[in-house]
């Protein structure tokens, strides 16, 4: 039961971090292999703001939001947005290009030991509940990842932004046409992805391990939430995160001499069967 | 219209002796691997490095080969790579020691992996085809990292001793028999991949890489050539994996590694892609580069290198390694082209 919990916090951990990629990658069809490093940004923006400055971790979370949040912004609208309509292979170059530029930086300004984020008492520690131990942090990440995957929903669907970004990526021209502001509906969309990857990068900095080489040691992991979860609706990349988190949890648990080895090519065996991703609808 | 004093040859003749054309040796390729053959005897002290850029250069063709002439977005080149060096290096670890039996196993183990890889990469878009490559490569990846009886895991296959190259020339500390033996191994390889990329089935190639659709429409059968572009670019990859086995007497994971990939993905686009001497040129930069980068701060350079990528994309890659590439091709075009 334990391990399912772990699991199920690992999961949404990867849900959160993953679903702006999920955005960027699957709607707006850019491949931004650099989306971790910005979830270590706003990983190590909590390291630095509880370790040095002793705020408190519950309020770093939402700073490590908006700082990546503006982070994002600031890059979509200085570098990104000359590289989208661009072929893939110069996006993977300059998102690669990103993400070793990022990695060395952290290496420079941080050192390349691991770092902790610095968490207050109330959180450390399990209790019991109905008999299965449970990790106090664990549990706020399940209630925060729980509460914001909702509101992803929701705004999706529901709200008005939600159905400009969908005529955005659905087409943009006539998008532009109706009067919507595409580039900035992008940059806004930009800006939140980037921020949620900031809050999973700060959430998972515990059970994930934050050191600078995060953005390609997960980048296979948010590949594949992405692309296992298929990209038309929310829910898939969620199921395809806890599912990812759950089996990786377990299989490092019970058979740890196979590691990540299960789930890569559980990737390739969905990507080759089901290009389109195992919860979509076609 | 003008009256054609003689009739024109027929299509087919013509087309051969645009290729004969074509793939007929220019000076400036001949001065190019006469200058490489010269460092043999004029740079002994850079002797290591050099073999290094050989090395480089051969991978590069062979990401070339893929992204150059068939268009394939790779981003685990690095699979094939890891697979020639872990085949050369336990080979010569455990059964013969030989360099040349070594590389032949090495192509040969590659290629498989390639051609049984290729029908996975060769499904879906260039998005499916990016993940999948890596996949591969990181799957590969975890299998040398766990399989540590056999690869010794993160600690590098270790104890590898190469028999003399043709039972004469022994591997010495300063790299000189490693660059020769690397060097040729270059040559005779690139010399395969002109013949290759001049033959029809190398124009059929290009045709796929531009326009896919038309390329099938005058009857290129698409996946069978694909495969067999493939899979010889991991022979070649492989065979490059074999020559830094040998020569560095050791094998570590980070052969396996993505920044193996994606360096070489650099040095195609600093050299250009979709000419054979744009992995080779590139090589020699990126090498050079590095070599400079890394005496200034030793940890930090990939930062340099990622800032050169980005730049590099936002400039336009195409106007940046255009210059190596056009200014060979003045220097290379055959009179009978160049002519109006």
């Amino acid at each position: 039961m334990t391990i399912l919990f772990d699991g199920i916090a690992y999961g949404m951990v990867l849900f959160v971090l993953s679903s702006g990629l999920c955005i960027t990658l699957g709607l707006m069809n850019f491949v931004n292999l650099a989306h971790g490093a910005f979830a270590m940004a706003g990983g190590y923006a909590t390291v630095v703001l509880t370790t040095r400055w002793g705020v408190n971790l519950l309020l770093a979370l939402p700073i490590a939001f908006v700082v990546t949040a503006a982070l994002g912004l600031v890059l979509e609208r200085t570098l990104y947005v000359h590289v989208y309509g661009r072929p893939h292979l110069d996006q993977v170059l300059f998102t690669i290009g990103i993400v070793f530029m990022s990695i060395a930086g952290i290496d420079y300004l941080m050192g390349p030991q691991q770092q902790f984020v610095r968490m207050p008492d109330v959180l450390k520690g399990r209790m019991d509940v109905m008999g299965v131990g449970v990790s106090r942090y664990r549990l706020l990440i399940i209630v925060i990842c729980g509460l914001l995957t909702i509101a992803l929903q929701l705004i999706l669907s529901r709200t008005r932004f939600g159905s400009q970004l969908r005529a955005a990526v659905d087409d943009p021209r006539v998008a532009r046409g109706l009067g919507i502001s595409v580039n900035r509906v992008f940059a806004l969309t930009f800006a939140v992805g980037s921020g949620l990857a900031g809050l999973g990068g700060a959430l998972g900095a515990e059970i994930l391990g934050l050191d600078p080489t995060f953005p390609l040691k997960f980048l296979l992991y948010f590949m594949v939430v992405v692309t296992v979860g298929g990209t038309s609706t929310i829910t898939g990349p969620f199921l395809a995160a806890l599912l990812l988190g759950i089996a990786d949890v377990a299989g490092k648990y019970y058979i740890p001499e196979v590691g990540a080895f299960i789930i890569y090519s559980l990737m390739i065996v969905v990507l080759v069967f089901r290009p389109q991703g195992l919860f979509a609808r076609n | 219209m003008r009256e054609n004093p003689t009739p024109p040859l027929p299509a087919s003749d013509r087309a051969r002796a645009l290729m004969t054309a074509r793939a007929r040796w220019t000076l400036p390729e001949i001065v190019f691997w006469l200058a490489a053959a010269a460092t043999v005897v004029f740079l002994p002290q850079r002797h290591i490095m050099l073999n290094e850029i050989a090395i480089l250069a051969l991978f590069a063709l062979s990401l070339d080969l893929l992204l150059g002439y068939a268009g394939i977005v790779s981003l685990g080149h690095a699979a094939f790579l890891g697979v020639g060096a872990y085949t050369a290096g336990l080979l010569a670890k455990h059964v013969i020691a030989d360099p040349f039996v070594g590389l032949l196993a090495a192509g040969f183990t590659a290629g498989l992996v390639g051609l049984v890889t290729s029908f996975l990469v060769l499904r879906g878009s260039d998005l499916t085809r990016l993940m999948v490559t890596l996949g591969i490569a990181m799957v590969l990846y975890e299998i040398a990292n766990k399989a540590g009886w056999l690869t010794g895991g993160a600690d590098g296959l270790q104890g590898i001793t190469m028999a003399p190259v043709l039972g004469l020339f022994r591997f010495d500390m300063f790299g000189r028999t490693a660059y020769i033996y690397s060097l040729t191994t270059l040559f005779i390889l690139f010399l395969i991949a002109r013949r290759i990329t001049n033959s029809p089935f190398g124009a059929s190639l290009t045709a796929i890489r531009d326009n896919p659709l038309r390329a099938q429409a005058i009857a290129i059968p698409l996946n069978p050539r694909l495969v067999a572009v493939y899979t010889l670019a991991a022979v070649y990859a492989g065979i490059a994996g074999a020559l830094l086995a040998q020569t560095a007497q050791f094998v570590s994971l980070d052969v396996l590694d993505l920044h193996r990939s994606a360096d070489v993905l650099l040095v195609l686009v600093i050299g250009g892609t979709g000419y054979l001497y744009g992995g080779i040129i590139g090589a020699v930069l990126f090498k050079l580069l590095q070599d400079y980068i890394s005496s200034l701060t030793p940890e930090y350079w990939h930062f340099w290198i990622g800032l050169i990528l980005v730049v590099f994309v936002l400039v336009g890659r195409e106007r940046l390694s255009d210059w190596p590439r056009l200014l060979w091709q003045r220097l290379a075009r055959p009179a009978t082209e160049r002519a109006p």
